[in-house]
């Protein structure tokens, strides 16, 4: 199967039905594929913080809300991830093209990349690894884990995930 | 008039539309938390920037229900993006209230941008939102809250807090009763 109709089919099968999203270059067929279902809202947004804000009022108005984004925006949603979310406990699944890891070719990548799962780690946000074949799996059991815990949960979706096609 | 003023005026809005009300951190939450503690009242804590993202995220969640966001000039400036995003979504059952007293209430009264000449109305227009109003005395606002129900107001009022006390009220209490809030019909006409 295609890498985004993967993912895409995760987010649906786990009732998805409200997205917030920052563009990456990996998760652009996920786009449109999104924007086609009428059971789903799609924000873009100009920011992940304000994507994570945006989420936060979601579920608390009954959604089950996703953040489509690349690991960069990470640090920009820091704050708001601990001072919102895990403080109100509230929940979030985050789907999140990861740059900088292996296979990387754009050099300002690396920084952010490489700290990524320690940053998920400080923040206490579990994270799956899934690979095309386990991702729609890794995808309903990432958000059945935020629910139980009621925290962000992060799909990490390497370089490497979009090249096994 | 005073933030505290200006917050009056909301909290009779949100009663009579029984409107779910997410407010800014700090001492706003705290004036309006004194003035009428409601559990459709959103305190936000922390998250500073967000009062507008979160009830963007509420309203489009709960099209049935009224909602209103509080911020301040201060928090406006640190998500402007939020701006852009909300005049693209066309919330009409969605008002953001811009309280701009020119300063960090909550932090000494620094200067803000807007003290300076940032004008947030013309920077809520130049977002994209068709309905932004600018208000300059209390009656103005109190006539424009009446008349208006979605798009952005921005209140402009003298800098200080009032003195009151700090929210007793735990984070999950505060969402709790705010969800069930979100969960029911509205009483509104």
């Amino acid at each position: 199967m295609d890498a985004s109709e993967a993912v895409f089919n995760g987010i649906k099968m786990t009732g998805v039905d409200f997205v917030v999203s920052v563009p990456c270059i990996n998760l652009k067929e996920i786009f449109p594929m999104i924007d086609d279902d009428p059971t789903m809202i799609h924000i873009p947004v100009t920011r992940e913080e304000e994507g994570v804000g945006i989420c936060a009022g979601a579920y608390m108005g009954g959604r089950t809300p996703a953040m489509l984004m690349q690991n960069s925006g990470l640090g920009n949603s820091i704050n708001a991830l601990a001072s919102l979310n895990n403080l109100f406990h509230i929940p979030l699944l985050l789907i999140m093209s990861h740059r900088g890891c292996e296979g990387e070719t754009i050099c300002a990548q690396y920084p952010m990349g490489q700290m990524t799962p320690s940053l998920l780690d400080t923040l206490d946000i579990p994270y799956v690894v899934p690979t095309i074949d386990t991702v729609e799996d890794a995808i309903h059991y990432a958000w059945r884990i935020a629910i139980e815990k009621k925290r962000p949960v992060a799909v990490l979706l390497e370089i490497g995930f979009w090249e096994a096609e | 008039m005073k933030r505290f003023d200006a917050i009056k005026a909301i909290v009779q809005k949100a009663e009579d539309k029984d409107s779910l009300l997410i407010c800014n951190i700090g001492y706003p939450s705290r004036e309006l938390h004194d003035l009428k503690d409601r559990s459709a009242n959103f305190y936000m804590l922390g998250s500073m920037g967000l009062s507008s993202s979160i009830g963007l995220g509420v309203a489009l969640s709960v099209p049935d229900r009224y909602v209103i966001a509080i911020d301040g000039d201060g928090s406006v400036l640190m998500n402007m993006g939020s701006l852009a995003t909300i005049a693209h979504q066309q919330a009409e059952n969605y008002l953001l209230v811009v309280i701009d007293n020119g300063a960090y209430g909550s932090t000494g009264d620094q200067l803000t941008a807007t003290a300076l000449g940032t004008d947030l109305a013309i920077v809520a227009k130049g977002a994209g939102i068709d309905e932004v109003h600018n208000t300059f005395s209390e009656e103005e606002f109190r006539d424009k809250l009446k008349n208006v129900d979605r798009g952005v107001i921005v209140v402009h009022v003298d800098a200080g807090n009032s003195k009151v006390p700090v929210i007793h009220l735990t984070p999950e209490e505060i969402i709790e009763r705010f969800m069930s809030e979100c969960a029911r019909p509205s009483m509104s006409s």
